[in-house]
């Protein structure tokens, strides 16, 4: 009973949190685009939000679906949680999940999902506040990505010796896709 | 050597015939003379050096007499000038000769000549058609003919004489009869028509009088610019005695250098004539921009005397060749006319951005089409003389001039001319300093100038003007105006004063600068700041806890704008930044940036000066004299070909609609000002109806009258025909009569009470994508039908509710959406709502709010039974209908490096952190900008914020108006509140609480305000003022600070417990947003007079009436007596309160019933009585009206009458049912500070 239901949660977290820290990436370098006058505020709602509504002259048919994947993944892996009984990592994800709902009951008014409103987005509050969020996401996913790798191990670790082997193996490949990530970073920010 | 002579003639004969007469006035006035000179060397060297001396030596000799003449003769001269530029485009057709007689001096001959006599017209057409360099030759032989006869005249024969020999025997003839014909308006009537053709001839001439120039100048402008520098410095060396002239020429840059260019180009007849007609293009733009300056001071050229004496020289014929030139010449004129630059431009074409500038005043494009036609005729001259072969000239030239030159001595005639032509510049004061110290000056006319010299304006000029920009920009922040500082931070302790207003009504505070920076900054109804003196940290700023901003009103209407045409616009390499009055001059070719401290070349086109036609003066420019002036862009600054002005009218024919009976009048109005819709020749309309479906109108030329195409498929609105329904409405003016003839009876008997707006509007976007352009939209219900449908959110039991405010937002994005989509393909929409019921403005506005159109909202519009709303309604339309509009439009601001843009108030789409987009821009729109301060400013003594707004002008012209503010800066607090701005203050504080009441309700709103008040009030107390005394102490410059913000709080947007209908409040929200800060001051607290007691005491005397002055009075009831009669002017509409006792005589005089019980219940006018005090009434009441945009509607209230309630809810110091009163307020907010 080594590789425990437990475990697997922690590695899909670990795997989806990687997404994340993309995803918080991206959010980051939009608004800095917006901020430094690179993109239309049109375009760049159309990007962050999800473009569901194809209206025939907006032919911005790219659709990341940036927030609202994020949160469903955030969503979905602390489901995974509940259901493993990671009490403490839940607690750990709770008031983001909060946040995550607020941020978008609050959202102004849209047909369509979606939190950015390209007439109030340029507000220097709103796009300040934005960029604030931003990094304290990136910051947490951070955190809670090594918090995932650690509770991956431990509880690998204190299962049984036998897949030390194993571990070393995943850890070591957890190690290179930082560096992945981290080099991505560079770029992004040079870029 | 005649020949040569007679150009140098023919220029100077041109305004003076009498060099002297002409010359004097001009020269001493302008620098003009300088300028002249510059041009007379040209043609000389053209045509052969000697008459070219003679020419000069005659300059001198008018320069010498001008100046004292020229006073008298400017006046003349200006409008000259003027009609001269008119005649110059129209010359083809115009008939401006009239003016002309002693324009013909100038340009006018050519143009002017035509329109007085027939001769004249000969001239006109022969320019127009001449256009062209080669043209000339052609023109010469018929030009030739006119003016040889004008050899006639000339006295000066010596001057005809020689231009005759230019010319050739071709051109004179019989036409210059005509031209004396034309020129008949001066005294000299005959001598001047002879000048005229003179000029023709020896083009050089020609092109002082301006004349020539407008034919000919064109092709030499064109080349002029470009060559100028060079060329220019040549001249000088070569000429010794000349030099004076020659120096001037390079003042004159492309004036003189195109001038010589032309000649060889064209030949000498020709060049000649080209340079003459530089010059005169100059000189008329000069004329112009004096005027535009001085208000028509200019004097010039006109002067009677000249024109006797002179007529022989006037060259008008040569303008004629350069007519088509002339366009782009109106560019580089410095045009002072407002509208006619503009148009000149328009009609110059891209063309005009060869010469180097020209700047002209353009008011209103549409405003005054003579004034345009002038405008584009001074620009056509010098274009054409681009045109001229310009660049090969400037070789030619100078080894001409180096001969000519001393041949030309003689010249004391050119010298006139020249110096004519200068008078005739009419440069403002300021600009003509310039001149004489000019770097080049040009020496040689030293003693030419001298004469003039003593004009008192040219000496002042004359003073270093090198950095007096430089100077300024240093002394900007440095001198501390005490007096002022003292009155404006003097404790006022609230409590115990009660008597705060003003006299009269509160103007701007002055930012605290050095004299020369308050001179050239921006008009206060254009820009400005909620602090005159911008603290230097933000630390500062939040310790003064006033609101840092601005208030914009981009496009408005200007009396007066220099318009400046440029190859190159000059702005600062890495910030952008248009140079401005505020940069540093580091040296001839070096400017520092007053944004971002970059420095920066200065471009060799910049170094000419239009304005004074001197060389090396960069400070001169206009763009370095004025903080607002209006460029034609390139086609850098174009995303695609300008478009054409179109207009689309949505209107709701549902049964609601029918009944409010708006269509009728909607109708009529459009008929009766479709000719006066801005536009060009491409102008095109549509319309489009609706009620639950959507009707089509074909109105495709050819049709003998309008279809009907009507689609009821209202969920995927589709386009019947796409060629049809937007028609150009000069081929189809008939078929869109006939449709506004007929529409308002087509649907008098609808039964259909939906409307699908939202379906409608889809098809209005569809219709409109492939252009751009405006739509208006008339509604009178809300839309129950398709997309964007609304349902009712008003509780009417909710009206009066103190809780706070729902459905302030919209209820869906589709009007958003919309608008965004609108945006993106340039096209405003403009909302009309004639509601009597709920329609949901709240959602609504939004098809408005973010495509940057106007919102206009008539609540319990009928037109039977409310006859007032109807009133406002027609004059609103006529004004919306025939106000200036700018196109594809986006604004800019830039500020300081260390300033940064917060948030934005107003209708548009903000594109960036500073860019704006604005489908549409009217001239009644106003914007406002929180700052933010990101950096210390503390390396700098000055502020500067810059808006630059880019459109397209309804004549397909890219234009970009740029306004500069400049502020001190400080690092004391009591600065900081010495110059604190309190109504610009209130108006930002008001935008402010109209978005916080929308995110985060009315009541926080509220308080937010009232905390405002509070923190000023704790904050001046505990850092500024030192006395220990209680009670409320405020700055003097922030006395009436709580009393506006109590005001705003009783205004209908903020108030509660007063039972408000929604759509109300949002249209007083989004009035807050777009009104200019005079007319939401005039809302938010009216201004009230007593009109019984009046007496001519402090009376302004405006023309031949006298405008009393009462005094302001508090608005509170005590302040009203029964025996007297109050005015309130609450800006769209007056109240005339008659007290019960009111004396029988003001009853009699000023309405005109015989007793107070007489006097009927809806009084709506004042009648036009003969009387004393009705004149006076009448007069006050229209000077209160006199800047506003919208035409205010008046409302005699009786004492008794139960219409008082409007009247009363204006007395806000008051206590009113739910809201305190003034002394309970501060009360309030003593307990809370």
């Amino acid at each position: 009973m080594a590789f425990t239901f437990a475990a697997f949660c922690y590695m899909l977290a670990l795997l989806l949190t990687a997404a994340l820290i993309f995803f918080a990436i991206w959010h980051i370098i939009a608004f800095d685009e917006l901020k430094t006058d690179y993109k239309n505020p049109i375009d760049q709602c159309n990007t962050l939000n999800p473009v569901s509504d194809p209206t025939p002259h907006l032919t911005h048919t790219s659709s990341p679906l940036l927030v609202l994947p994020e949160y469903l993944i955030h969503f979905f892996f602390c489901v995974m949680f509940f259901c493993a009984a990671e009490w403490l990592t839940l607690c750990l994800n709770t008031p983001l999940l909060a946040y995550h709902v607020w941020r978008y009951m609050s959202r102004p008014v849209m047909s369509s999902p979606g939190l950015y409103d390209p007439t109030t987005i340029m507000n220097a509050d709103i796009l300040a506040y934005c960029q604030k969020e931003g990094w304290c996401k990136l910051a947490f996913y951070l955190l809670s990505f090594f918090y995932y790798l650690y509770g991956y191990v431990f509880i690998l670790m204190s299962c049984t010796r036998i897949y030390t082997g194993y571990v070393h193996h995943l850890v070591h490949v957890q190690f290179v896709m930082m560096g992945e990530i981290f080099s991505k970073m560079k770029m992004a920010w040079l870029h | 050597m005649s020949a040569p002579g007679s150009t140098n003639l023919g220029s100077s004969v041109g305004y003076s015939q009498s060099p002297t007469p002409n010359g004097g006035a001009a020269p001493p006035r302008q620098n003009g003379p300088a300028q002249t000179y510059p041009s007379v060397y040209p043609p000389t060297g053209y045509y052969g050096a000697p008459p070219q001396q003679q020419s000069y030596p005659t300059t001198h000799a008018h320069s010498n007499a001008g100046p004292n003449k020229a006073p008298i003769t400017n006046s003349a001269h200006s409008a000259n000038y003027y009609q001269n530029n008119h005649h110059h485009h129209p010359h083809q057709h115009h008939q401006h000769q009239p003016h002309l007689p002693q324009h013909h001096v100038t340009p006018s001959p050519y143009s002017a000549p035509p329109s007085s006599a027939p001769p004249s017209q000969p001239y006109a057409t022969l320019p127009s058609s001449a256009p062209p360099p080669p043209s000339n030759a052609q023109y010469n032989p018929q030009q030739p003919v006119q003016q040889q006869q004008h050899p006639p005249y000339a006295t000066p024969g010596s001057y005809y004489g020689q231009q005759h020999s230019y010319h050739a025997p071709a051109a004179q003839r019989p036409q210059q009869q005509k031209h004396p014909s034309l020129v008949p308006v001066p005294a000299g009537g005959p001598g001047a028509p002879l000048h005229p053709i003179v000029s023709y001839p020896s083009a050089l001439g020609s092109s002082q009088y301006g004349t020539l120039s407008s034919l000919q100048s064109a092709p030499a402008h064109g080349v002029m610019p470009t060559q100028v520098g060079a060329p220019l410095h040549q001249y000088n060396a070569p000429q010794p005695a000349g030099p004076t002239t020659t120096p001037v020429q390079a003042g004159g840059y492309g004036v003189g250098p195109s001038g010589q260019m032309a000649p060889t180009v064209n030949g000498q007849g020709s060049t000649g004539q080209t340079t003459v007609h530089q010059h005169y293009d100059q000189s008329h733009q000069a004329l112009q921009s004096y005027n535009s300056y001085h208000g028509g001071v200019t004097h010039p050229h006109r002067a009677g005397g000249a024109d006797a004496d002179r007529p022989p020289s006037r060259t008008p014929s040569t303008s004629v060749h350069s007519s088509p030139g002339h366009h782009q010449g109106m560019q580089y004129g410095y045009v002072a006319n407002s509208g006619a630059s503009s148009a000149s431009a328009t009609t110059s074409g891209p063309a005009a951005a060869n010469p180097s500038s020209s700047s002209s005043e353009d008011g209103d494009d549409d405003d005054e089409e003579e004034e345009e036609d002038e405008d584009e005729e001074a620009g056509g001259d010098t274009s054409s003389s681009t045109t001229g072969s310009a660049s090969p000239v400037p070789n030619s030239y100078d080894s001409l001039e180096g001969g000519n030159y001393p041949d030309s001595l003689p010249p004391s005639d050119d010298m006139t001319n020249q110096a004519q032509p200068y008078g005739s510049y009419g440069y403002p004061a300021s600009m003509q300093p310039a001149y004489p110290q000019g770097p080049t000056s040009h020496t040689d006319s030293s003693p030419a100038h001298d004469p003039y010299g003593p004009p008192p304006s040219y000496q002042q000029f004359s003073q270093p003007f090198p950095n007096m920009s430089q100077l300024s920009a240093a002394l900007g922040g440095l001198s501390g105006v005490p007096e002022l500082e003292v009155e404006a931070l003097r404790p006022v302790n609230l409590l115990q004063e009660r008597n705060l207003l003003p006299p009269r009504p509160l103007e701007a505070p002055e930012p605290n600068l050095s004299p020369d920076l308050k001179k050239v900054n921006c008009s206060p109804q254009t820009f400005r700041c909620t602090l005159t003196s911008i603290p230097q940290t933000q630390a500062l700023l939040n310790k003064a806890r006033l609101p840092l901003g601005l208030l914009l009103h981009p496009f408005r209407d200007l009396q007066q704008l220099p318009v400046i045409t440029s190859n190159t616009i000059v702005r600062c390499r890495s910030c952008r930044t248009y140079i401005n009055p505020f940069v540093t001059f580091l040296d001839q070719r070096r400017w520092k940036c007053n944004l971002c401290y970059r420095v920066n070349d200065v471009p060799d086109e910049f170094m000419y000066n239009p304005v004074t036609r001197s060389y090396g003066e960069p400070h001169k420019r206009p763009e370095v004299q004025n903080a607002t002036v209006e460029f034609i862009a390139s086609s850098d600054y174009m995303l695609r070909p300008p478009q054409p002005s179109v207009y689309l009218f949505v209107l709701d024919v549902s049964h609601n609609a029918v009944e409010a009976g708006y269509l009728k009048y909607f109708c009529e109005s459009l008929l009766d000002n479709l000719d006066k819709l801005p536009g060009d020749t491409r102008t095109r309309v549509g319309f489009l109806t609706f009620d639950s479906t959507i009707h089509f109108y074909n109105l495709q030329e050819g049709l003998s009258q309008p279809q009907m195409l009507v689609v009821s498929d209202i969920d995927d609105v589709f386009i019947p025909s796409h060629d049809s329904l937007m028609v150009n409405l000069k081929e189809s003016a008939e078929l869109v009569k006939d449709l506004l003839t007929s529409l308002p009876a087509m649907f008098s008997q609808t039964r259909e009470t939906h409307s699908a707006l939202g379906p409608a509007l889809q098809a209005a976007f569809k219709l409109m994508s492939p252009t751009g352009g405006r739509v208006t939209v008339f509604q009178t219900q809300l839309p129950t039908l398709g997309a964007g449908m609304l349902k009712s959110r008003e509780d009417p039991n909710q009206r009066s509710s103190t809780k706070g405010v729902q459905h302030l937002g919209p209820a869906t994005d589709f009007y958003k959406k919309l608008a965004l989509d609108c945006s993106g393909q340039q096209i405003g929409v403009d909302l009309f709502l004639l509601s009597s019921q709920y329609a949901d403005l709240a959602s609504l506005a939004c098809m408005s709010k973010y495509s940057a159109g106007s919102i206009f909202y008539y609540p319990s519009f009928h037109h039977t039974h409310n006859p007032t709303q109807l009133e406002k309604f027609q004059k609103d339309l006529e004004r919306y209908l025939t106000r200036k509009i700018g196109f594809e439009a986006v604004m800019r601001i830039r500020c300081t490096k260390g300033l940064s843009i917060h948030t934005f108030h107003g209708n548009f789409f903000v594109r960036s952190t500073d860019l704006l987009s604005l489908a549409n821009v009217n001239p009644d729109s106003a914007f406002a900008v929180q700052m933010s301060i990101e950096d210390s400013l503390a390396d700098s003594s000055l502020a500067c914020f810059q808006a630059a707004l880019l459109y397209t002008s309804n004549k397909g012209k890219r234009r970009i108006r740029v306004h500069t503010l400049c502020l001190p800066v400080v690092n004391q607090l009591s600065d900081v509140y010495a110059g604190a701005d309190v109504q610009a203050i209130t108006c930002l504080l008001a935008n402010m609480a109209i978005d916080r009441s929308i995110t985060s309700g009315l009541s926080d709103a509220r308080d937010a305000l009232v905390n405002a008040v509070v923190d000023l009030v704790s904050s001046y107390k505990s850092n500024v003022s030192n006395l220990q005394q209680s009670g409320l102490v405020v700055p003097a410059s922030m006395r009436l600070f709580p009393l506006y913000i109590l005001a705003l709080l009783k205004q209908k947007a903020l108030r509660t417990g007063t039972s408000t209908r929604l759509d109300e409040r949002v249209f007083a929200m989004c009035e807050f947003k777009t009104q200019p800060l005079q007319q939401l001051m005039q809302m938010v607290h009216p201004d009230l007079y007593r009109l019984d007691n009046m007496s001519d005491q402090g009376a302004l005397h405006l023309n031949d009436t006298v405008v009393p002055q009462p005094h302001l009075l508090h608005l509170a009831a005590d302040r009203l007596s029964r025996d007297g009669a109050f005015l309130m002017d609450c800006g769209n509409v007056f109240y005339l309160w008659i007290g019960k006792c009111c004396n029988d005589m003001f009853i009699r005089d000023v309405l005109g019933c015989p007793d107070y019980a007489s006097v009927p219940p809806n009084m709506s006018h004042i009648p036009e009585l003969e009387t004393l005090l009705s004149e006076r009434v009448r007069a006050f009441l229209d000077w209160l009206q006199d800047n506003r945009a919208f035409s205010s509607t008046i409302h005699v209230v009786k004492d008794d009458a139960s219409a008082q309630a409007t009247f009363f809810q204006h007395l806000v110091e008051d206590r009113s049912e739910s809201a305190s009163s003034y002394s309970e307020f501060l009360q309030n907010v003593q307990l809370q500070k």
